[in-house]
């Protein structure tokens, strides 16, 4: 501002108390010392508190032995787990939702987006509509109507509905898929899928670098593709192709063996990504909308269709204005998955609600929730401002 | 350049006497004195418990543990009506007794030894002895807990219920899978649905939701094995030994005044009774409130204005409710149960 | 490729008629065939999906059952409705006096409505909407008023405060005067009262029986918790926004540090902060009000939010304002005021209304602290034996109710969008 204009030219000198840089350190100090003085206050307070009231503190409690079960877990877990691991498992959940819900109401919100957009009146109306009933409705309403309709739409695990020469099971339970027995060798292919990424990707930079300097193309991206999907494939047939499957079966009660999905967590989903893709539906219709007409014009000069048109030339502009709200989207649906609690989803906030209640610790617990969440948000937060600059217009 | 000038003064002065404004100073002394200062019992209540604690459609709150605050505020001012409810998700029970913003909880706590000795409350008195039971639909054809190996089982986060459930199917070396639903009424609504095998719960709360589905009552069975004891209990914080003992002494008063037959409708003739226990217990000779530091139509008061434990029973959770609840356990010593008031005088 | 003579062209075909319902039609929703099938596909779905929700909702539905055993026609139970409306709307409020709150919600949504005329934005003109509008709530919702002394020595002193700063070597001598004499009594009475020297007298306002906040619910619970909270948030994010902005390390790193903190986490962690932590942060003995514990929150949180909304306003303005004021020789505070927020804000309009929205269904999540606003009063109409089985009627009805409340005030949002954007659109 104008100061740093004036600092460069011959100062005029004035008493301390009228020196605009004075003046401001001394505001500084005194709004951060009545900070300090207030975080302070109010920690003795909290501690006078605990002492008095004789409640426990301090971190000991997450060693000690949770006792409470888990319904839906990514790692091994069991009542005698510690709390630790309870917590994490939550986190786990929390992260499993969050991660999906991101993808599915990107691509959900991005095709409601532009069927506001068509040229079918019908269509777009009924996207329209769709954007207004999901977003003008608390999402905790929501969830507690998708719960009931999930849990009453399907019917019990003997009447189940068999798929694929039944091999998926759809019921009230959820659903039931086969998965391989766990093998040693899969840990294996994990790490050389990985590899084979890593190696499909600087496989592309060569190529591209190859096509800069010489012209000559290669054809990187199935190259790529070979290279990621193969190396996994031959780890396999190294570690003696073990093919065998666990199939969900009806045992007793329920189904046995396989993996499920549960209805607690498809209502979960289905909430966050219908409700965040009304919302991002909006931003990419406003993204495309803030895009010149030439551009829509001139693309279909060259004779795309409106649906090249739309892949190939708009939304890759669009992206520009859409990125940064999209961010905040984001970090609502992480921060929104904490609404899990009312129906039953085991996410973080579910587990540390129960750590509370059994170990009384209250201010322990609600710093881990909130320190996960930051964690969380802020490592979004980041990898989106990290994609923002990359895809943001380089002007030369 | 920021230039501090005088708007910064006002405004960390407003900021402070905002603070001044709102935060009201409680009595740093006894619960008891609060409250008589206050003029009115703060009972914390749990948000919806059939039969507990319910509202009506003109909002006021009724249940059986309701009245036990309404007994003690009788106790207390002579008119059960001075309380004021506060609705709490179990969550918040203990913090809420812990920071003083209830004098008493009556949220269908369960007396534990942890509870009891760990948290810096007492408990002032059992209202209901329940127990953790399970009902699965008849058609399962399930006679004992043992029987639910792998069954998916339905249970409301956050209750003691929760672990106690989970140790009674490790002791049975048995395997399960739980769907933990925060609140009854979704509890409710899965296992209706036919997402769990079974449902488990307090019993009272089982009862309460097999009297909602009145068609289909038979089509469900509560199992007979408890697999736990939840004594449901009032609790006060510690360090108020008159207080507690008002609370612990009202319930009392209700729980005797079965025994002895006193009802609201009849206790204006008890006055005229010969029976020197009677004449005691309804203040006619003086003497039965002082050590509690009371009139001595407390008694009276209670049972006058909220009725005796059976009355209140009755009404809220028995054949006078539409829960229609058995009383077994909860039923006068006399009468094969484990209700027991030691005598009043 | 060759030219073709012209007489061998071929003739093209007129243009298609597109007036009239069946041109409409052909160019909206038949203009290809993948249209076409997107169309009848969707008529289908639709009509399927109608006829199914109508059957449940309308022809097989109960409306005048007196009990829940009497309701299970396989319809929907509306009829819980008829019999609970008034426990959903206005909660544990004394069933005789209920018509308080509902003036109350009255007064507010006039409140809302007035302010969303532009001829009213005026800050003398919002100032006197919403103290007067407020006081007559707070009336009706408390019953009484016992208005401290203090206060009126902080209206005072922030009256005379605000205008020494803002119209300073702008108004008059007399004016400053007044503004000065305000300032000094406010102070003195103060300070006075904090010593002890004056008693803290009240005027005591009192038509009503007294309804603490405890037995508050429903809609009213609601829109207050939304609406007081982003009007006190405003201010405090204004000031967050212009610490974000400051180039001062310190402010700046203070605010970055703040907004980030609470737009970082769920609103839910707040909450519970606020009911369990807060009467462990403050001295033994000294209690807060839940409702207000709740209200506390709902403001911190909400105020980061508005510091972003205001940031983006900000940054928007050319650089030449900032420039012209100091050019001018404006302080800070008269810069800001002036010329910078004036400008700022107007811009924020339309993304602080959707703000609003979003606290408006927020709120619905202090039913995790036993606070009854709407969503949760609806749910103990669920418990009652008598009627206990229907909670998708009452969640649809509660949708319902949202649904109008947030709708209409997004349409708002809309054309307000499009209205400031008149003067500047090309």
């Amino acid at each position: 501002m104008a100061v740093e204009a004036l600092s460069s030219a011959p100062r005029v000198k004035v008493a301390p108390w009228n020196d605009p840089v004075i003046r401001g350190w001394v505001f500084q100090i005194v709004v951060v010392g009545l900070v300090g003085l207030l975080a302070w206050y109010l920690v003795s307070n909290t501690i006078d508190n605990l002492e008095r009231q004789k409640i426990a503190s301090g971190f000991h409690y997450l060693d000690r032995e949770a006792g409470f079960e888990i319904g839906d877990t990514m790692i091994a877990y069991s009542p005698a787990s510690t709390y630790a691991r309870a917590i994490w498992v939550g986190l786990l959940n929390t992260l499993k939702v969050s991660v999906l819900g991101v993808i599915m109401a990107t691509f959900l919100g991005t095709a409601i987006g532009v069927g506001k957009l068509s040229n079918n009146w019908l269509l777009a109306k009924i996207c329209e509509w769709y954007v207004e009933a999901f977003r003008n409705v608390p999402l905790l309403l929501w969830l507690f109507l998708f719960y009931k309709l999930i849990s009453e739409a399907f019917p019990g695990p003997r009447q189940a509905i068999g798929a694929f020469w039944n091999t998926v099971y759809l019921s009230n339970r959820g659903l039931y898929f086969p998965v391989p027995v766990a093998d040693p060798i899969y840990k294996w292919m994990g790490v050389a899928l990985l590899v084979g990424i890593a190696g499909a990707w600087g496989l592309q930079r060569w190529a591209k670098k190859r096509q800069e300097l010489t012209g000559q193309p290669f054809p990187s991206i199935s190259a790529g593709f070979g290279v990621a999907i193969g190396l996994p494939f031959i780890v396999w047939l190294l570690g003696g192709a073990p093919h065998h499957m666990s199939w969900p079966e009806l045992k007793g009660f329920n189904f046995d063996g396989g993996t499920v999905i549960q209805p607690e967590f498809t209502a979960l989903l289905l909430g966050l990504v219908l409700y965040t893709s009304a919302f991002v539906a909006e931003i990419v219709r406003s993204g495309i909308l803030a895009l010149h007409k030439g551009q829509s014009e001139a693309a279909a000069a060259l004779g795309l269709s409106r649906g090249q048109a739309m892949r190939l030339v708009l939304l890759p502009q669009a992206l520009r204005v859409i990125v940064p709200p999209m961010t905040s989207q984001y970090l609502n649906i992480t921060k929104n998955s904490s609404l899990a609690i009312a129906i039953g989803y085991p996410d973080l906030v579910a587990s540390i609600n129960v750590t509370i209640n059994q170990t009384g610790q209250a201010i322990e617990n609600v710093l881990i929730i909130m320190a996960a969440y930051l964690s969380v948000s802020l490592s979004i937060s980041a990898f989106m401002n990290w994609y923002n600059k990359r895809i943001a217009l380089r002007e030369r | 350049m920021v230039q501090p000038t005088s708007w910064v003064r006002p405004l960390t002065t407003a900021a402070g006497l905002a603070i001044v404004l709102v935060a009201s100073v409680a009595d740093a002394g006894p619960v008891l004195d609060a409250v008589r200062a206050r003029g009115h019992l703060v009972c914390g209540v749990d948000a919806g418990v059939l039969g507990f604690m319910q509202l009506d459609n003109q909002g006021r709150w009724s249940g059986l543990a309701v009245d036990v605050c309404r007994a003690v505020s009788a106790a207390t001012f002579g008119d059960a009506a001075k309380v004021k409810y506060v609705p709490l998700t179990p969550l918040f029970h203990l913090p809420a007794l812990q920071a003083g913003d209830v004098d008493v909880l009556a949220a269908n706590s369960t007396y534990t030894l942890t509870y009891a000795a760990a948290l810096g409350v007492s408990f002032a008195g059992i209202y209901y002895y329940d127990g953790q039971g399970i009902v699965v639909p008849r058609k399962l054809r399930v006679r004992h807990a043992r029987q639910l190996g792998g069954a998916a089982i339905c249970v409301q986060r956050g209750s003691s219920v929760e672990s106690s459930f989970s140790e009674y199917f490790a002791a049975a070396r048995l395997k399960f899978r739980q769907v933990a639903i925060a609140r009854a009424g979704e509890a409710r609504t899965a296992y209706l649905a036919g997402r769990c095998d079974a449902l488990t719960a307090d019993f009272s709360a089982l009862h309460a939701m097999l009297a909602t589905i009145p068609s289909k009552t038979d089509d469900h069975v509560i199992l007979a094995q408890a697999l736990s004891k939840s004594p449901l209990s009032a609790v006060v914080r510690h360090g108020d030994d008159a207080f507690a003992n008002i609370v612990r002494w009202a319930l009392h008063g209700m729980i005797a005044a079965e025994e002895y037959g006193v009802t609201s409708g009849n206790i204006d003739r008890m006055l005229m009774s010969n029976d020197p226990a009677m004449m005691r217990a309804l203040g006619v000779t003086p003497g039965i409130g002082v050590a509690l530091g009371l009139p001595d139509t407390w008694f009276y008061n209670v049972v006058k204005q909220v009725g005796n434990y059976g009355e209140s029973y009755d009404r809220n959770l028995g054949s006078g409710s539409p829960l229609g609840i058995p009383r077994s356990l909860n039923a006068q010593w006399t009468k094969g149960g484990i209700l027991y008031a030691p005598p009043i005088r | 490729m060759t030219d073709m003579p012209v007489g061998e062209r071929k003739q093209l075909a007129p243009p298609v008629d597109d007036s009239g319902p069946f041109g409409w039609a052909r160019k909206h929703l038949f203009s290809s065939w993948g249209n076409a099938i997107t169309t009848v596909v969707l008529i289908v779905a639709m009509a399927w999906i109608l006829s199914w929700f109508l059957e449940w909702a309308v022809f097989t539905a109960n409306f005048t059952a007196s009990t829940g055993s009497e309701c299970r026609g396989g319809g929907a139970c509306w009829a819980l409705i008829r019999e609970k409306w008034r426990l959903i709307f206005f909660g544990t409020f004394p069933f005789d006096q209920q018509w308080r709150p509902f003036f109350a919600v009255v007064i507010m949504l006039a409140m809302l409505v007035t302010t969303s005329d532009r001829r009213m934005w005026k800050p003398w003109r919002l100032l006197a909407i919403w103290s007067i509008g407020s006081f007559f709530t707070f009336l009706l919702m408390f019953g009484q008023l016992h208005i401290p002394l203090s206060l009126f020595l902080a209206i005072a002193l922030a009256i005379g405060g605000v205008g020494m700063g803002f119209r300073k070597g702008i108004a008059q001598a007399g004016e400053m005067n007044l503004y000065r004499a305000l300032a000094a009594v406010g102070l003195a009475g103060l300070v006075l009262l904090v010593v002890g020297v004056l008693p803290n007298w009240k005027l005591p306002i009192a038509p009503f029986s007294y309804v603490e906040t405890g037995l508050w619910g429903g809609i009213p619970v609601t829109l207050i918790l939304a609406t007081y909270g982003l009007l006190f948030a405003f201010p405090y994010g204004i000031l967050l926004a212009l610490g974000r902005r400051s180039n001062l390390p310190l402010i700046k790193g203070l605010c970055v540090g703040f907004i980030e903190l609470i737009r970082g986490v769920p609103l839910i962690s707040l909450l519970i902060m606020a009911s369990v932590m807060l009467p462990l942060f403050l001295p033994t003995g000294v209690t807060f009000d839940k409702f207000l514990r709740a209200q506390v929150a709902v403001i911190l949180f909400a105020g980061a939010y508005i510091a972003e909304i205001i940031r983006g306003g900000l940054q928007s303005l050319p650089k030449g304002q900032f420039e012209a004021a100091d050019a001018m020789g404006l302080n800070y505070v008269q810069k800001t005021a002036l010329i910078i927020l004036p400008q700022a804000l107007r811009v924020v309009i339309p993304p602080l209304i959707n703000t609003f929205i979003g606290f408006f269904k927020d709120t619905s999540l202090v039913l995790i602290i036993g606070i009854f606003d709407f969503l949760n009063t609806a749910n103990q109409a669920l418990v009652d034996p008598a009627w206990a089985g229907y909670p998708g009627e009452v969640y649809l009805f509660a949708a319902f109710v949202y649904f109008c409340f947030c709708y209409s005030m997004s349409r708002y949002s809309k054309y307000l969008e499009v209205e400031l954007n008149k003067g500047t659109r090309r």
